[in-house]
């Protein structure tokens, strides 16, 4: 074999504290070494060139760059590889940036243990086989969690470009948070108005199937080939038959139920239609406050319904969906302030969250746009905002920002002053973190126009006095305490993972962070993929978000699963197990420990039993190779043969620069 | 059921306090908890001994849990809270290996063997239990509407204190309701009544406590139930001096939690000492028929 090796100096970054040209020279010595030299930046274009020229020049058939961690630039080198027309699997790299240049100061010793690293390398690739992909169909379908603005973007843009969509969407309607939001800052825009004609187009495009109070059940298979199982759940109202005509909301005599669409703060009837725009504009039988299905007498709706679609036999249904790729777009919930005893553990009526005041001002929500107390339907003159009211707050658990309260605040402050003119507005704030295009501008204006006086400092409790609140915190610029009397009191609320967020990403096989935020394949330069193949991320799902970025999040991930969709075929990884089938006992552990369900059973042609690794199902983890008890088993890339190599080469290594 | 636990007075139980002393002592009786006095106590060093040096308020409390572990008691419990901040505070830091030398090297002696520490409220609450109290209830306090005041130590700091919400604590709301009484939500039981103030700059106390009485007025409160000597006497012994420097003329009666609890547990008015209080609750208590 001919093995060339390429020091980096990247820089300064190793060579600083790496003698790289004495490594490459060292590196002569090693056996099946023909060629060595040391380069500013390898992943340059002239870095690669000279890769490329050298193994032409020299007729190498392996290469060794030792620079920085494979995550980046290997498949960088593995292209440079194809393009002088070695295979790119005959690529080793040596991490000695990460784990050597970047951790110790010591040259002396940094030059030995980078010298060990490329000892490491050469001995492995000596073991290295070519290897060659496999070549699969792609299902050009995509399978869209959540129906949010951000899930209805990727789904829009995914319909656009020709494809089929499937979208599964938890609630009765989908909309998400901001079909509840009145006006969207910094614009001050109607809210539905530029939501509502999304939605519209969602119900309407030919390419989208639209799966509403519908949960996903189970996803099987992998990038291009996934089956996915939804759970329709029963709303004991036919929907092919139903017209949204709301006779049977007028009808119904159970009328006090908790609205969750309006955030608990009014009451609807047992069958429903959360708001006048929602899609599918279809009527749904909350079970828990059903006079039929729970006593088994009333049936007033199926009586008076025009089209006779009331259905209190009605089943879950379980469909089975194929697509290639999916976008979870789940988004987030409203962090839950009752943990906060000194704000009144939410049992206080007039202490409400920003959500519930988005409800109040909005002219289709309960109170047609008036602000009120909810206790006494009277007209509050003071409002105080106590913004971070879980975030930025470990004793609650929640340490980080969630970025949009400020703003919403600012907002919801200079929409009190155009409903209440005479009303005085008063906002507590920690920060006031407002980057963002016309962000900043606005939240001078709330202060500077609208007048609203912004405290800086938390609030240390609100208590009832009379039928007022008293809102006690600190102003930290006047270095003083404060009270303020108000008439209702407007908690910001931070964002939170949604709900079994954690157990949909188990099912996508996705991580998820220590919040139940899900986790992007790289946080800077893959925002919207993950590090399972094929599945891709949209919004507050990833982490707290607005509206802009939620969109521009969904047609990022729409244009991951466009490129992915641009090919017929697509190759599989052949870094995977295989199984010799002569040495193999057909125990089928391998099976048994498999976390991906990657192997299957097989009946060789004397009909003894055998295990076979389905490539395309198998993450290369190596877990079945350690379970073999005849070693049968094999991770290609990464045999025994070859991680022997390694640690003989480390063991025998004995070099004193 | 028995219950035996070492007992620890505080200076003020035998001083401004003799009546929580008093009847903290009477329940204990009545509900089967045999308390055994720290033989030779001594002052936990209160708030001068803590502003002043960590270490020495440590060996002044620590040397009362050494000698009651001493005298065979695993743990010690105390009607204060401020001597349980002390006792607790303590027993933290001499559990800590590389501090405890410290301390035992002013106290001369090792305090490796210490007893643990908790308050009569917590006692009562985690051992003996509200269904116990329930039923051991011969005039429970009807008609009687009541607002437990905590005080700003009772729970916390939390971590040191491991009882009840910091912030909305519980176990005398419960107590009381156990005993039959109307507890009002009062939403200042941790607000500070203004403490040792009271010395130095009287003005901050009643302008505290002066807080506190306007919402127990506001949420008519008949009776305000405390678990806290000086808060006791902030509310109780200076009411005049809020009334005169607020201009209100509030008459709530102040009364520690064991002297109603006592009272619903068929104890005189003597055995709970009412007549120590200066608002006198009696002509409530006889109006809601428990006296």
């Amino acid at each position: 074999m001919r093995i060339g090796v390429f020091v980096c100096h990247c820089g300064s970054n190793i060579a600083a504290t790496v003698d790289c040209p004495a490594v490459a020279e060292q590196a002569k010595m090693l056996q099946d070494v023909v060629f060595t030299t040391d380069t500013m930046y390898t992943c340059s274009e002239p870095g690669q060139n000279e890769i490329i020229e050298a193994i032409k020049e020299h007729n190498l058939d392996g290469v060794v760059v030792a620079s920085c961690s494979p995550r980046m630039h290997e498949p960088t080198f593995r292209r440079a590889l194809e393009r002088a027309g070695l295979n790119k699997y005959m690529l080793e790299m040596a991490n000695i940036r990460e784990h050597v240049s970047w951790i110790g100061k010591n040259k002396e010793r940094n030059t030995v243990k980078a010298f060990e690293l490329v000892e490491i390398a050469v001995a492995k690739l000596r073991n290295n086989l070519p290897l060659y992909a496999n070549k699969f169909d792609v299902n050009k379908r995509v399978l869209v969690i959540g129906g949010g603005v951000a899930g209805i973007q990727a789904a829009l843009d995914c319909a656009d470009a020709g494809y089929e969509v499937v979208m599964v969407e938890r609630e009765q309607s989908i909309g998400g948070k901001m079909a509840k939001i009145d006006k969207t800052f910094p614009t001050v825009d109607c809210s539905s108005c530029i939501l509502g004609p999304k939605m519209v187009d969602v119900a309407q495009h030919e390419n989208i199937t639209l799966y509403a109070m519908s949960e996903v059940e189970k996803i099987d298979g992998y990038v291009g080939n996934f089956e996915v199982q939804v759970r329709k759940k029963a709303t004991y109202v036919n929907w092919d038959n139903c017209t949204g005509c709301g006779a049977c909301m007028e009808k119904c005599p159970s009328k006090k139920n908790v609205d969750e669409f309006n955030e608990g703060i009014s009451k609807c009837t047992a069958i429903n239609i959360p708001f006048p725009q929602a899609i599918p504009k279809k009527a749904a039988i909350n079970p828990k406050g059903c006079l039929m299905l729970q006593k088994g007498k009333c049936g007033v709706c199926a009586k008076i319904c025009p089209t006779k679609c009331i259905d209190f036999e009605q089943k879950d249904e379980v469909l089975t969906e194929r697509v290639g790729a999916v976008i979870a777009a789940t988004g987030y919930d409203m962090f839950d302030h009752s943990v906060y005893k000194q704000y009144g553990a939410g049992q206080y009526p007039d202490v409400i969250t920003s959500l519930q005041y988005e409800r109040l001002m909005n002219a289709s929500g309960p109170t047609g746009g008036h602000i009120v107390r909810p206790s006494d339907g009277k007209e509050p003159k003071k409002v105080v905002f106590v913004q971070c009211v879980g975030s930025r707050d470990p004793a609650v658990g929640r340490p980080y920002c969630s970025g949009f309260c400020c703003m919403y605040t600012a907002k919801q402050a200079i929409l009190t002053k155009d409903h209440i003119p005479d009303s005085d507005s008063y906002v507590f704030y920690m920060d006031i973190r407002s980057p963002g295009k016309g962000y900043d501008e606005f939240t001078r204006r709330a202060q500077e126009q609208y007048g609203v006086q912004y405290l800086r400092g938390r609030v240390s409790m609100i208590y009832p006095k009379g039928d007022k609140y008293i809102v006690r915190g600190a102003d930290t610029l006047a270095g003083t305490q404060v009270e303020v009397e108000a008439d209702l009191v407007v908690l910001a609320v931070g964002a939170e993972s949604a709900k079994n967020a954690p157990a949909l990403a188990e099912k996508m096989r996705i991580s998820y962070d220590s919040y139940g935020f899900f986790m992007e394949a790289h946080p800077k330069l893959k925002p919207v993929e993950t590090n399972t193949a094929g599945v891709y991320l949209a919004g507050s799902c990833v982490g707290p978000r607005d509206i802009p970025t939620s969109v521009g999040q969904g047609s990022a991930a729409a244009a991951k699963v466009m490129t992915l969709f641009s090919k017929d075929k697509l190759e599989s990884d052949p870094q995977v197990s295989s199984v010799n089938a002569s040495r193999c006992v057909g125990c089928l552990k391998c099976a048994t420990t498999c976390p991906f369900g990657a192997i299957k059973e097989v009946t060789d042609r004397a009909g003894n039993v055998k295990a076979e690794v389905i490539e395309t199902v198998c993450q290369g983890c190596g877990i079945c190779t350690v379970t073999c008890p005849q070693g049968a088993i094999q991770l290609q890339h990464f045999t025994d043969n070859q991680i022997l190599a390694e640690v003989n080469a480390l063991c025998q290594a004995q070099l004193d620069f | 059921m028995s219950i035996s636990v070492g007992y620890y007075p505080g200076c003020s139980g035998s001083g401004t306090s003799v009546e929580y002393d008093k009847s903290t002592r009477a329940v204990c009786k009545k509900l089967g908890i045999e308390l055994n006095e720290i033989d030779d106590w001594s002052c936990c060093g209160s708030t001068p001994a803590h502003t002043v040096n960590h270490t020495l308020s440590a060996a002044l409390s620590a040397r009362n849990l050494v000698l009651a572990a001493k005298q065979g008691q695993d743990e010690v419990i105390t009607p204060c809270p401020s001597c349980l901040a002390n006792l607790r505070t303590a027993s933290h830091k001499i559990a800590d290996e590389s501090y405890r030398p410290k301390v035992e090297e002013l106290l001369d002696e090792s305090c490796e063997e210490a007893a643990s520490v908790a308050s009569t409220l917590q006692l009562i609450v985690e051992k003996v239990g509200l269904d116990a109290i329930k039923k051991a209830v011969v005039k429970p306090l009807k008609d009687l509407n009541v607002a437990c005041y905590y005080g700003c130590i009772m729970n916390r700091p939390p971590e040191l204190m491991q009882f009840d919400d910091p912030e909305n604590p519980m176990a005398m709301d419960k107590i009381m309701e156990a005993c039959g009484a109307t507890v009002l939500p009062f939403p200042l039981k941790v607000e500070c009544c203004g403490a040792a103030a009271g010395m130095p700059k009287k003005d901050i106390v009643t302008e505290l406590s002066g807080r506190l009485l306007d919402v127990a007025d506001s949420l008519n409160t008949e009776i305000i139930v405390t678990a806290c000597p000086l808060c006791q006497m902030n509310l109780d012994l200076r009411q005049g001096q809020v009334n005169r420097a607020n201009g209100t003329r509030y008459d709530i009666p102040v009364v520690y939690f064991t002297q109603l609890l006592g009272l619903a547990l068929g104890l005189s008015a003597e055995e709970v000492g009412l007549s120590k209080l200066v608002v006198d609750p009696t002509p409530r208590l006889r109006f809601a028929g428990v006296l």
